[in-house]
């Protein structure tokens, strides 16, 4: 609202509008200079450094961090188990989410606002909480053991596999599947549906040819949003794959506090968010691609 | 189900089944939409009720279920170390909400007056704090922490410690950027016809904020500092790099707990932690619909966060 700028600019009125504006974006400014570029630069540099004797960081300008991720593969080795459990897990998302935000948008009629906010609440409440509760509901006492009774197998165990990882990750990540979703299925003009009914489409022709590409910015939408967080998830591996599974945020974890090399650690981060700005630099392309992009951003 | 209203021309219909074959798959696709929805929100929920449920467990052994009992909530609310977890999770998620509600709406009231190319920079950053995954920021805050504190040691021959401040300074980023998406995404959607008005009739900007802007933001700044609240309350990651001896939150009791296997006592404590965000959710939306009763809108939690 451009309006809430004193209308009539004398030059005095303009110096004091100018130090209200100063004044009210400086504290979050301030933030973002201390909280985000700052850190965010100094693991930039630290990356090109060696690691200190007592461990820490020592000023160098080297390019060894980088280059270990193609000498040792060992090194490489969590970025790919965390690109694949996050396509893993995206694709559950998509599976279980799709169906959801489908039948909420077009099914639930007066009730929708209640569906969505049945999907907040769990998502509302400690992350930290509803993963560690699956110790107890796949651990040995229960589904855990009752699977390994079923399939004869006493030494059968669901936690601290990739699987129970895999699941924690669909399960956290859901609800920012079925958000989008939901909003581009319930934009939806609906009688284009009836159209192809009216035309003689059978119902799957008309979900594959109408509903889904009408759905897919909201699918890619949803797909980025889980597969983002879920590349640096830490919680999860730590918990229910009992470290097993390592992950880059394991990894991360290990080199900054366990084996306190800052600038290896440094150099998977700088990679991390460089594999996340590539993926989100890609989303915003094929959004933008041809088609008016239909307002579902990324946030 | 609509059939179509008149029969189908031979030419548009490519080797389908019979109207009547459609039909019966209709009824099988709703049974099949109907269970997955069930399956699915029982799915969400199971962790919830699960904790809940075996807080009120006799037995020591978290995971066996014995019979009926509430002793392990006076067990909990006894420790000391629970207490002073409890106490330092609201001594750093009161100010972080707070100081985030009052920075993340400035900025965003701010950012309307500052020339465009300035604005497309800020928004980055905004988007950026909330891209970059947590433990990347937790870390690399802390990389940045202890090598400042570092480096005051050998200037002025002090060095401050990591508790309190360091957390709520670290947990402050992403909530500034949570209330200032949510405030702008109200601004934007806001009648400006009556600022428009107010103006006209003579009123200051202080006085046009005071009784037609900031009325109208409201619900999105109580959202956003409920929200803050919780996010911060119920963080762990950034917590458990930045916090320093005695400064320790629940969150990071409970994962300590849980490393050694889960205890009843920690269901427990999840389920006061559990009731604690549900008030919070609560609160928020009798304030939004008793709000949105007096101006005519419908203003609810889930839609706050759901549909920016």
């Amino acid at each position: 609202v451009a309006a809430t700028t004193a209308p009539r600019g004398s030059s005095g009125g303009r110096v004091k509008s100018a130090l209200l504006t100063t004044a009210l974006v400086f504290p979050a400014g301030l933030w973002y200079l201390v909280l985000l570029i700052a850190p965010l630069a100094v693991v930039t540099i630290f990356s090109f450094g060696v690691r200190a004797p007592n461990g820490g960081y020592d000023p160098a300008f080297v390019l060894d961090n980088y280059l270990v991720f193609f000498q040792r593969p060992e090194r490489a080795a969590p970025f790919f188990t965390s690109l694949w459990m996050a396509i893993g897990g995206t694709i559950g998302c998509l599976l279980v989410g799709l169906p959801l935000a489908y039948f909420i948008a077009t099914r639930a009629g007066r009730r929708k606002g209640l569906f969505i906010l049945l999907l907040v609440i769990p998502f509302w409440t400690s992350f930290l909480i509803r993963t560690y509760s699956w110790l107890i509901i796949l651990g040995r006492e229960n589904v855990g053991g009752f699977i390994g009774g079923v399939i004869g197998d006493p030494d059968f165990r669901i936690l601290g596999t990739p699987a129970a990882v895999l699941m924690g990750l669909v399960y956290g990540y859901l609800p920012l599947m079925v958000f989008p979703i939901y909003v581009t299925l319930e934009r939806m003009d609906r009688t284009l549906v009836e159209a192809s009914k009216d035309l003689g489409a059978a119902r799957w022709a008309t979900f594959r040819q109408v509903t889904l590409p009408i759905a897919l910015p909201g699918l890619i939408t949803g797909s980025i949003l889980v597969f983002i967080p879920m590349m640096g998830e830490y919680v999860i591996p730590s918990i229910l794959g009992y470290g097993r599974t390592f992950l880059v945020g394991n990894a991360l974890t290990d080199a900054f506090i366990q084996s306190r090399n800052w600038p290896a650690g440094s150099a998977m981060a700088v990679l991390l968010i460089a594999i996340m700005f590539i993926t989100i630099t890609f989303y915003l392309w094929f959004l933008n691609r041809g088609r008016r992009g239909r307002d579902v951003s990324v946030l | 189900v609509t059939a179509p209203a008149t029969p189908v021309p031979a030419t548009a219909s490519r080797a389908r089944p019979s109207r009547r074959a459609v039909d019966r798959w209709g009824s099988v696709v709703e049974v099949w939409l109907r269970s997955h929805t069930v399956l699915v929100y029982s799915f969400l929920y199971l962790p919830i009720v699960v904790v809940v449920v075996f807080s009120f467990n006799a037995n020591r052994l978290a995971t066996i279920w014995t019979e009926f009992s509430t002793e392990w909530f006076s067990v909990a609310l006894g420790n000391s170390v629970v207490q002073n977890a409890l106490r330092n999770s609201f001594v750093v998620a009161l100010p972080t909400a707070i100081f985030a509600t009052t920075f993340g709406t400035m900025a965003a009231l701010g950012l309307q007056r500052v020339p465009p190319r300035l604005r497309i920079f800020f928004d980055a950053l905004t988007y950026v704090s909330i891209i970059v995954p947590e433990i990347v920021i937790a870390l690399s805050t802390l990389v940045l922490f202890a090598t400042s504190f570092d480096a005051i040691d050998s200037v002025f021959g002090f060095k401050p410690n990591f508790g309190h401040t360091t957390i709520i300074a670290a947990h402050m980023l992403f909530n500034i950027s949570l209330v200032l998406l949510l405030v702008r995404a109200r601004l934007s959607g806001m009648d400006r016809t009556l600022v428009e008005a107010s103006y006209d009739l003579f009123a200051t900007p202080w006085r046009t904020f005071r009784q037609i802007t900031f009325p109208q933001l409201l619900p999105a700044i109580v959202a956003g500092f409920l929200l803050a609240f919780t996010f911060s309350f119920d963080d762990y990651v950034i917590t458990s790099f930045v916090s320093g001896p005695g400064s320790s939150t629940l969150p990071l009791y409970v994962f300590g707990q849980i490393k050694r296997g889960v205890s009843p006592e920690t269901n427990a404590v999840a389920t006061m932690m559990l009731l604690l965000t549900l008030l919070m959710l609560l609160v928020g939306q009798i304030l939004l619909a008793r709000n949105s009763r007096r101006s005519g809108g419908s203003d609810s939690m889930a839609k706050m966060i759901s549909e920016r």
